[in-house]
């Protein structure tokens, strides 16, 4: 069987002490004493991944190990430094699920204009368009201005588009946790009937016991380095003993 | 990049809809301002200069309106053009989305504008008594001209303002002074010839003097005057294009 997402060391880099951080002034003298030099902070480091039809990738790590760097990477939004990374289907990624929304225009509106982001077609938008707005539940709500919704409101209906299609690829960065209880469990079955659909799905969450429960492969990343990648259980205990103080990662 | 286009069609017209939406969101008037607003500053153009310094030159209120016309158009769609990357930074840090898109959209409202404010000047060059003849049909070709010219300085001047702040400010300032060497007001025929050609090196004087020639003396332009109205256009949208080309993958770490 062929993959349908390939990562092959993946390096991503951010430049650090360019102009943005050091301003006009100090980049013009810097560069007439010819001594400037822009660093580059590695975010993502030799990192391989690959996903068949039907996996679930987890992600692990502490904050700042790099995988929302990675899943930009992955999205096509940052290219990586070296390495690479190859896609076959189409991707729909939900990060930082409800920033992109536009608060002035309404539920409507922003369903659409994501939903065209996402790639989507306008005869599939005024198709599924009602059962987005029954899945997220925001049918009361469907004309009113974005911003008036709640924290909560807002990511139901960012994951109900995103979710509602057929992507070969979907990126979850920590959006299960979004709603409540009752559109937790609505959304975790939402995963299991996309995931049985066929799609590789990649999700970062902080909560062990989802990526137990869901994930059939988990790459744990520190400090942009690949600690470990496959098998769940042996991996997930690994990394609740090292998040107790139990466990060193081995230094290479 | 046409090709691309083509697909991405759905999501531009969301784009246009949205800037569309925000422009005049919370207005009463709405879209009567995109005549209002020109023709407001005619009015006071034509009373400074007319009333106040008695301009008497023949059909000076086309005159004036010509050039008011496309530079309100050029700033219009420079200014917030400009902001037009910048502006949707939460979008592009997040989707995967051609950036182009958002500059583009932003133009269409702008276009919009001028379709409307053209509108208007073709009614009062009716009323001035001037007549409509088959030439008024080349007026297409400097619209054209100045479609490409205003995308590609939208794009060169968008992808700027993301490495440097300082553009906003520079930029407000640029247009002032492009407004005083445009001759929107002023004639430049006392000039000796060699200043005159100068006046040819600024492709916005050169797209009003198209509007002036073909609307006021019924004359259509030299082939040179084509040429170089072409070249100016075709050469900001290819260096825009190639910013946006070049740094596609560069925006990111600056916003």
């Amino acid at each position: 069987m062929d993959f349908i997402l390939k990562a092959e060391r993946v390096s991503i880099s951010y430049k650090i002490g360019d102009f943005k951080d050091i301003g006009l002034k100090e980049w013009v003298m810097r560069h007439l004493k010819h001594n400037f030099q822009v660093e580059t902070f590695m975010a993502v480091r030799d990192v391989s991944f690959e996903l068949y039809k039907g996996d679930m990738l987890g992600i692990i790590g502490t904050n700042g190990s790099g995988k929302s760097t990675l899943l930009k990477a992955v999205t096509g939004v940052m290219e990586p430094r070296s390495g690479s990374i190859t896609r076959r289907g189409s991707v729909a990624a939900l990060l930082e699920l409800a920033s992109g929304f536009d608060g002035d225009l309404t539920v409507r509106e922003n369903a659409y204009l994501r939903g065209a982001m996402l790639g989507y077609t306008k005869e599939f938008m005024d198709k599924t368009y009602e059962q987005i707005l029954d899945f997220s539940e925001l049918r009361d709500f469907a004309e009113r201005p974005f911003k008036q919704l709640s924290t909560g409101m807002q990511s139901r209906l960012a994951f109900s588009i995103a979710s509602l299609v057929q992507p070969e690829i979907l990126i979850l960065d920590e959006v299960l946790s979004v709603g409540d209880g009752a559109f937790q469990e609505k959304s975790a079955a939402k995963m299991r009937e996309i995931i049985n659909g066929g799609a590789a799905t990649i999700l970062v969450s902080h909560s062990l016991g989802q990526i137990r429960e869901l994930c059939n492969k988990v790459l744990w990343l520190d400090k942009g380095r690949q600690i470990a990648y496959g098998e769940t259980e042996p991996i997930c205990d690994d990394y609740a003993a090292y998040l107790a103080g139990q466990y060193e990662i081995g230094v290479s | 990049m046409l090709q691309k286009l083509k697909q991405n069609q759905f999501l531009f017209g969301e784009l246009v809809k949205r800037d569309f939406a925000k422009k005049y969101k919370r207005t009463i008037l709405g879209m009567a301002w995109s005549i209002i607003s020109p023709l407001m500053n005619l009015l006071i153009m034509w009373l400074v200069f007319s009333v106040f310094f008695g301009s008497n030159m023949e059909h000076y209120v086309i005159y004036l309106f010509a050039g008011q016309l496309v530079y309100s158009y050029f700033v219009d769609a420079t200014s917030l053009g400009m902001s037009s990357l910048l502006s949707n930074a939460q979008i592009f840090t997040k989707v995967n989305v051609p950036k182009y898109l958002f500059l583009f959209s932003q133009n269409i409202s702008s276009l919009i504008n001028f379709g409307l404010t053209l509108l208007v000047f073709f009614a009062f060059v009716a009323l001035d008594g001037l007549p409509f003849t088959w030439k008024f049909f080349c007026l297409l070709y400097p619209t054209v001209c100045l479609i490409v010219f205003n995308v590609g300085l939208g794009l060169i001047l968008s992808a700027l303002l993301v490495f440097f702040r300082d553009m906003q400010h520079l930029w407000a300032i640029l247009t002032q002074l492009i407004m005083w060497m445009s001759a929107i007001f002023y004639s430049i025929d006392a000039y000796s010839a060699d200043v005159q050609r100068l006046f040819m090196a600024n492709p916005l004087y050169l797209y009003i003097d198209y509007f002036r020639r073909i609307v006021i003396h019924g004359a259509v332009p030299s082939v040179q005057f084509h040429l170089l109205a072409a070249l100016y256009a075709g050469l900001t949208f290819a260096l825009g294009a190639y910013m946006y080309k070049r740094y596609n993958h560069e925006f990111l770490y600056y916003v």
